[in-house]
C-alpha cells in the first residue's frame, strides 16, 4: 500500500524511477513514521529514508521546528557540506503521504552500544570528538538568512519552561530542585551570539561510519539560541553508555571536542558548556519523567516507557555528582 | 496473613524463566522487549527486598533535617519547599549526605548497574 504510494510519488521527481520496494517501518510513534525503501532504476536501486506524519495529523507538537523545517535545515546542512542527507523531495499534498520529506539513505551505525564498542568503528572512536566538534561549528555558522522559522530560547526561558514541566508532575524530587536552584543562581544570561541550535545532538542522532560520522539526523528540536547548548548537550552522562570517563559521547574527551570547534573559527565557552551539561542532565531527567507519565496516561501503555520514568534516578546521581561531587 | 511463597520469590521465580528458559528461544524486536520486562521484574523484586528498609532511613534523616515528622511524601515535598526557597541547601549540614544516600538507595532499585552508582559505591 504504502510502496504504490510512494511508487506514484517517486516517479514524478526520480527520472527513470519504475517503482519503490523493501518498504519497511523503522520507528514511528502516533504521529510521527519513519519508513526506509529502495528507489527502483534501471541504472541501480537508491536508498532512502521517507519521515512523515501520516494523512490526518496536523502541526507538530509543541517543541518541534516541524518537518518542512528539518528539510530546509538538511538540506543547508548538506549544501555547507556538512554530513547530512541530501533532501529528495519534500512531500506536497498530491502524494497522499501526509507531510514530511524523503531523503537519501546514508548507511552506518547509529546504536551507541554498539559504535562503543564493536571493533569496525575502533579507529573511529579516537576521532569522534574532534569531527563532531567541527561539524557543530559548522552548524552553527549555516548562514541565518538562510534558517527557517525557529523558536529562540535562551537559558532563562529553558530553566522556567523545565521547572513548569517538572511541577506539572506533582511528584517531589529534591535533587531536581536544587539542580533548578543552582541553574537559576547562574543563568549565564542572554548569549552574545544567537545561532542555530541542533538541539538534539548526540548517540542516536549521529550516523557513524568505520570511517566516522556520516550524517547527522533528526533536527526536530532544532532552535536558535546559545550555540555552547549542543556542546553541553552531547557532555551529558546519560550518552556516555557506561565510559563515564569520556564526556563526549563515551569516546572522547571536551579538549578534543573543543579544539575540533575552534578549529573551524568559533570560539568555546568552557563555563558556558558546563552551565548547559547540568541542564542537559537535567532536561533529560525530566523527560524519562514525561515518559512515566504518558505511560500512565495512555495511549502508549508500554513497558519501555515504563522502565524509562525509572531512569531518572540515574539524572540525579549525575547531578549530584556535577552539583555535589564527593571527596575521593 | 497471605500464605508462602513471598511475591518476591515468586516474582523472581518467574524472571528467572523467562531469562533462562524463554529469552534464548526468541528474536528480533520481541526480544528486546522480552529483556525490557525481565527487568522490569528484577527491579521490583530488588524494591520489594530494600524499600522498606531505605524508606525509613530517609525519613528518619528527614525529620533530623526539618525537624518534623509526617509521612515520607509530605516530607520530601517540605523539602522541596525549602530547596526551591533557598532556606536549606548544599551548605546545610547533612543536606549533601541525605540527598546522595537517598541517591544511592533510588540507584540500587533502579539501575544498579549504571556506572556513575559502580563508582560511586566505591568512593565511599
Amino acid at each position: 500500500m504504502i510502496e504504490e504510494q510512494l511508487g506514484r510519488c517517486v516517479a514524478a521527481w526520480y527520472p527513470g524511477a519504475t517503482g519503490v520496494t523493501g518498504a519497511a517501518k523503522l520507528s514511528g510513534g502516533a504521529s510521527q513514521e519513519t519508513w526506509t525503501f529502495d528507489i527502483v532504476h534501471p541504472g541501480g536501486n537508491a536508498g532512502a529514508i521517507l519521515r512523515r506524519a501520516p494523512p490526518g495529523y496536523g502541526a507538530s507538537p509543541g517543541r518541534a521546528a516541524g518537518l518542512e523545517a528539518e528539510a530546509t535545515l538538511m538540506q543547508l546542512a548538506y549544501d555547507a557540506g556538512l554530513p547530512s542527507p541530501r533532501v529528495m523531495h519534500v512531500l506536497k499534498p498530491e502524494d497522499e503521504l501526509g507531510r514530511g520529506f524523503i531523503m537519501q539513505r546514508i548507511e552506518g551505525e547509529t546504536i551507541a552500544r554498539k559504535i562503543l564498542r564493536d571493533e569496525q568503528f575502533a579507529k573511529a572512536r579516537p576521532i569522534l570528538a574532534r569531527q563532531l566538534g567541527k561539524v557543530i561549528a559548522g552548524i552553527h555558522g549555516l548562514p541565518a538568512a538562510k534558517l527557517p522559522k525557529l523558536r529562540e530560547i535562551s537559558a532563562t526561558k529553558e530553566i522556567a519552561d523545565l521547572e513548569r514541566e517538572y511541577r506539572s508532575f506533582n511528584w517531589p524530587r529534591p535533587v531536581f530542585e536544587l539542580a533548578l536552584r543552582w541553574l537559576r543562581g547562574r543563568d549565564p544570561g542572554p548569549s552574545k551570539e544567537i545561532t542555530l541550535v541542533h538541539g538534539d545532538f548526540r548517540h542516536g542522532n549521529l550516523i557513524i561510519g568505520p570511517d566516522g560520522v556520516r550524517a547527522v539526523l533528526d533536527w526536530e528540536l532544532a532552535h536558535l539560541g546559545d550555540p555552547m547548548e549542543d556542546l553541553g548537550w552531547i557532555c551529558v552522562n546519560s550518552w556516555r553508555f557506561g565510559e563515564i570517563d569520556k564526556p563526549v559521547g563515551g569516546f572522547g574527551s571536551r579538549e578534543e571536542l573543543f579544539a575540533g570547534y575552534e578549529e573551524a573559527g568559533r570560539k568555546v565557552d568552557p563555563a558556558r558548556v558546563m552551565f548547559w551539561e547540568v541542564m542537559g542532565t537535567l532536561r533529560w531527567g525530566i523527560m524519562c519523567c514525561g515518559m512515566m507519565q504518558r505511560f500512565r496516561q495512555g495511549p502508549d501503555h508500554s513497558m519501555e516507557r515504563a522502565m524509562i520514568g525509572r531512569r531518572s534516578s540515574e539524572t540525579e546521581i549525575d547531578l549530584l555528582r556535577l552539583l555535589a561531587p564527593k571527596r575521593g | 496473613m497471605q500464605d508462602e511463597p513471598t511475591p518476591n520469590e515468586l516474582i523472581k521465580a518467574v524472571a528467572d524463566f523467562l531469562r533462562n528458559e524463554i529469552a534464548p528461544e526468541i528474536k528480533g524486536h520481541n526480544a528486546f522487549k522480552l529483556r525490557v520486562g525481565i527487568n522490569a521484574l528484577d527491579l521490583v523484586t530488588r524494591q520489594l527486598a530494600l524499600e522498606q528498609g531505605s524508606d525509613a532511613a530517609e525519613a528518619a534523616r528527614l525529620k533530623q533535617l526539618l525537624g518534623v515528622d509526617a509521612a515520607l511524601i509530605d516530607l520530601n515535598r517540605a523539602l522541596c519547599e525549602k530547596i526551591a526557597k533557598g532556606e536549606i541547601d548544599l551548605q546545610t549540614p547533612g543536606l549533601a549526605d541525605h540527598l546522595w544516600q537517598t541517591t544511592m538507595d533510588k540507584l540500587a532499585v533502579d539501575q544498579p548497574n549504571y556506572a556513575s552508582y559502580k563508582r560511586e559505591l566505591g568512593n565511599k
